[in-house]
């Protein structure tokens, strides 16, 4: 089942090659002579596994999530292969990759979202602060509520703006107004939202913007203090405008909450984020500080993908 | 010369090679004409039939209490007719039955016929007085009418019996002494003593009904309570003894109460016996009728614009508040609109939560498969059973199966033995379920270890158990039944309103099931996601954000269900709906009136169109009677379609 181990796909391409001796786009299945950035993500084409290129600046942070040998399956077939990717407490992390590399796939699974549709299978496990996630017996419900998500539309629920931020609150039965309003606040200034809704909170959650709906989602997502932030690409439906708050909303939750997001937007993540994974065909290829993956990554693949050669 | 070789498949260069462009020919099809013209009119003939038919029904709903002229008409050969007229037409000469009219009558209106030899016309005239000519209606030839007029003191007089009355005023007697005098003072007279009749009547009514009713209520009771003791006791125990001493202080007390009851009834009667109209018909003969018989009379020929318009809303507030009179072709309608409206609340209560209940089972818990496929199949199938094999079904389940077993417990009931024998299965079967349920995971998870096939055992022993408790509800030693001191008299098993709430609910259940499906259907994923994330189980992501989303399409299912109940009749004809029940099927005791048979609009109407002996005066109320079901059916829906819109306003997206 589980693809070979190709020895020479292993060695880690330290030397750099220059662009122009590239040969260009990596979809195309690469000969003999073909350079070593070709090389890998054609290993990963035919299916062979190819470690990931790991920066040693991860390994000085304390991990919040930690993803071990994580394998995934939608039927027959395979959507995640062998991720192990650790994500450092307090900052932010993004993952990226073309469309279709189960960015997606991944951030779904770390609370178990997957779990909904009805032929996923998966192998290895996540822990979360060292709580295993995958474990048989582990309560799904109580482990959602240690994570917030936001999803790429914004997905208000149809009640008020006051009881969508209060929604996790409201389903564990807190019932105490003073603790609601504590929250509501508390929440809606975390998502940088609170001075354009607090005269109107009583009114639908559905009746804002789109952008103010976003960052509703974020403080819904942050009312119950989550242990990780996970975003999938929460800007994907939004104008510029409403883009850059959010950019600067997740800048500021950094720190205080531990945010996974996923992006298909390269300046986003350099903007955003303080690590950054990219992912080919569910496969972690590179993982390290951001500005190490934009400016100097170890594999030409990676290089390759972010000056937008390919993807 | 190459680019002739080519095939004509390869892009060139327009300007090398001008080809002749053909041209795009677009027919008359494909510019849409007939298309356009054939859906439009499909909707305009739609919109046109059903426009046709609810103005007929408000036209001639709207004119059925209009009081109008009534004219006296003087026929050839002598007979007098005074009424009102109803219908006029046409008619072959050829067909009628009667002699030939000769060419030169002598009236004005025969030179009229005279001219239409071919077709003359004909009236239908509302001549009443059936106790005196056995009929209510007569067709008058236009070219018999020697004289036509309209007496100024024509009365129309509207009976508790018998039908309409025309005559002229002649004398009120009080005591058979006859206080004669013009036709104008008879009216003022009648007019001082009607209302004071009438109101002793009613006194006389209410006595009659509600406080005897009281007294046989009681007695009833007593009766109840005594064979109750006997039945449970049995005869000669102590119980017996003190029932009996109850029962015989109830009964003497009754008598009493009766004997206080008829004394004040006689009195009423022999008060209002006094007070006769003394009047004559067209033809000559003469009538005295009791004021209290008298509804309504007025003097048609004399009343202005707003006369007229008091009479017919008097007419339309009977219609609505009363009950009906002789055979329902007089009176009002107040307990069909009882029945309807109860009915259809009760379905609605019962067939909305079941079928919301039952939807989401089917949208959110079921994965989907083959069971599932099969089961929505079976659900749309439902909806197309003649609703006449539902009446059937709710008369052997409901009426005689289940209300029969409340009436007097099982036929045939388990001994002790097998009952607690088959109680021990039960808990085994639903022990052993919810231990397996517990033990292991039965869903398929995403790290595996699911064990499909004990989740069929388990659903099995639940199907088993449902089927015990049925069972041993069915077969309960120890229960003889809430009513078997009535018995042979039934209290539930029969045509009941509960039952044909029940059975219209069941008739519903798709309509609700599918437009709550759709309207789950219709609920975005990402809600259910986000509440998922946020650490939601699936009840509660249901029933705080699915069902409140779905709720409008939900309160459609409910609009369309109620709609169709309310406008059902075969059903209910077997299920308890009756020709007259002026009892209204409410009770401030329990079973609280529910397992009363109850009139129903829409049976009212088939039975006055179908079954009534005086079809032509039950024409009218048959239209007024459709009037009334559309609007209370509109009524209904539109204060369903208002809370939905109510709800969809709290859904309302403003993006940017």
């Amino acid at each position: 089942m589980l693809p070979q181990l190709s020895l020479q796909a292993v060695q880690p391409s330290l030397v750099r090659v220059q662009a122009s001796e590239r040969s260009g786009d990596a979809d195309i299945p690469a000969g003999g002579e073909a350079s070593s950035s070709s090389d890998r993500l054609a290993a990963i084409i035919e299916g062979r596994s190819v470690p990931t290129e790991t920066h040693a600046a991860l390994r000085r942070e304390r991990p919040v999530l930690e993803v071990d040998g994580f394998k995934l399956w939608y039927g027959a077939k395979q959507a995640l292969f062998d991720v192990t990717m650790n994500i450092p407490a307090g900052k932010v992390t993004a993952l990226i990759g073309p469309s279709g590399c189960g960015k997606t796939t991944l951030l779904r699974s770390v609370n178990r979202l997957n779990d909904l549709l009805d032929t996923v299978r998966i192998q290895g496990d996540m822990r979360l602060n060292g709580d295993s996630i995958y474990a048989p017996g582990v309560d799904v419900i109580e482990l959602r509520k240690r994570m917030g998500m936001v999803f790429q539309k914004p997905n208000p629920f149809p009640m008020s703006i006051y009881e969508n931020v209060v929604y996790p609150l409201r389903i564990d039965g807190e019932r105490s107004r003073g603790v609601l309003d504590e929250v509501c606040e508390r929440s809606l200034r975390g998502a940088a939202l609170w001075d354009e809704v607090k005269d109107r909170l009583h009114e639908s959650g559905l009746s804002i913007s789109g952008g103010q709906q976003q960052r509703l989602c974020i403080a819904r997502a942050i009312a119950a203090d989550p242990e990780v932030l996970l975003m999938d690409e929460p800007c994907s439906a939004l104008d510029p405008i409403a883009t850059g708050k959010i950019e600067d909303l997740v800048h500021e939750l950094k720190g205080a909450y531990t945010v996974l997001i996923v992006t298909h937007n390269m300046q986003q993540a350099a903007r955003a984020s303080d690590f950054t994974g990219f992912m080919y065909l569910g496969r972690l290829v590179e993982y390290g500080p951001t500005a190490a993956i934009f400016e100097r990554p170890h594999l030409n693949a990676t290089e390759d993908y972010i000056t937008g050669r390919f993807g | 010369m190459t680019t002739l070789v080519e095939s004509p498949g390869v892009v060139r260069s327009p300007s090398l090679v001008p080809r002749p462009r053909r041209r795009a020919r677009s027919g008359l099809t494909a510019r849409g004409e007939p298309m356009l013209w054939l859906t439009a009119g499909a909707l305009v003939l739609c919109v046109a039939m059903i426009v046709s038919l609810v103005a007929l029904v408000v036209f001639h709903g709207a004119r059925a209490f209009w009081p109008g002229d009534v004219v006296q008409l003087q026929t050839r050969g002598g007979p007098v007719f005074a009424g009102e007229v109803s219908r006029i037409e046409q008619f072959r000469k050829a067909e009628a039955s009667g002699p030939p009219a000769p060419q030169t009558p002598a009236g004005g209106a025969g030179q009229n016929a005279a001219a239409e030899a071919d077709w003359p016309t004909r009236r239908l005239l509302r001549t009443g007085n059936f106790d005196m000519t056995g009929t209510h209606y007569t067709w008058i030839d236009d070219a018999d009418v020697v004289e036509e007029s309209r007496p100024p003191w024509a009365l129309v007089v509207e009976r508790q019996a018998w039908g309409r009355f025309y005559g002229e005023p002649v004398a009120l007697e009080i005591d058979g002494k006859a206080m004669t005098g013009t036709p104008e003072e008879t009216w003022s007279r009648f007019g001082e003593h009607h209302p004071r009749a009438r109101q002793r009547w009613r006194e006389r009514r209410r006595l009659e009904t509600h406080d005897m009713g009281r007294v046989n209520h009681l007695l009833e009771k007593a009766r109840l309570a005594l064979r109750t003791a006997e039945i449970r006791f049995g005869r000669d125990s102590a119980a017996w003894m003190q029932a009996q001493t109850a029962q015989a202080e109830t009964e003497e007390w009754a008598s009493a109460e009766f004997d206080r009851l008829t004394a004040r009834i006689t009195g009423l009667q022999i008060e209002n016996d006094r007070y006769r109209l003394h009047v004559k018909t067209a033809d000559g003969s003469s009538k005295r009728i009791h004021l209290a018989d008298i509804v309504r009379a007025y003097p048609a020929n004399q009343l202005t614009r707003w006369d007229r318009l008091a009479v017919y809303g008097s007419r339309w507030w009977e219609f609505f508040s009363d009950e009906p009179r002789e055979a329902n072709s007089e009176g009002g309608v107040f307990p069909a609109i009882f029945g309807t409206v109860l009915m259809t609340v009760l379905m609605s209560l019962a067939v909305v939560p079941f079928g919301v209940l039952a939807a989401l089972y089917l949208r959110e818990y079921a994965r989907a498969g083959l069971i599932v496929s099969a089961v929505r199949i079976a659900i749309n199938n439902l909806a197309g059973v003649p609703s006449i094999v539902f009446g059937v079904f709710g008369l052997g389940f409901f009426c005689y199966g289940i209300g029969s077993l409340i009436d007097a417990g099982p036929l045939d009931p388990w001994t002790r033995g097998q009952w607690f024998a088959g109680l021990i299965v039960l808990v085994v079967l639903v022990l052993g379920a919810v231990g397996l349920s517990l033990l292991f995971p039965t869903r398929p998870s995403v790290i595996g270890g699911a064990r499909p096939a004990l989740g069929r055992m388990m659903v099995a022993m639940w199907v088993l158990a449902a089927c015990t408790t049925v069972l041993m509800l069915a077969n309960m030693p120890f229960f003889d039944g809430f009513y078997r001191a009535k018995l042979p008299n039934p209290t539930f098993g029969k045509g009941a309103l509960i039952w044909a709430s029940l059975t219209l609910a069941l008739l519903t259940l798709p309509v609700v099931i599918v437009a709550t499906e759709e309207a789950l259907a219709a609920v975005p994923n990402s809600l259910r996601e986000g509440s998922y994330a946020c650490g939601g189980s699936k009840w509660q992501t249901i029933h705080r954000i699915v069902l409140p989303r779905a709720m409008p399409g939900v309160m459609t299912g409910a609009i369309l269900a109620m709609a169709r109940g309310a406008g059902e009749v075969a059903p209910l004809m077997l299920v308890g709906a009756v020709k007259l029940a002026p009892e209204l099927p409410i009770d401030g005791s329990p079973p609280f009136g529910i397992n009363r048979s109850f009139m129903h609009l829409a049976f009212h109407i088939f039975d006055l169109g179908f079954q009534s002996q005086n079809s032509e005066a039950a024409k009218p109320m048959v239209y007024a009677t459709t009037l009334l079901l559309i609007l209370i059916v509109a009524a209904l829906n539109l204060s369903a379609v208002w809370a939905r819109a109510r709800l969809r306003r709290r859904f309302v997206t403003a993006q940017f």
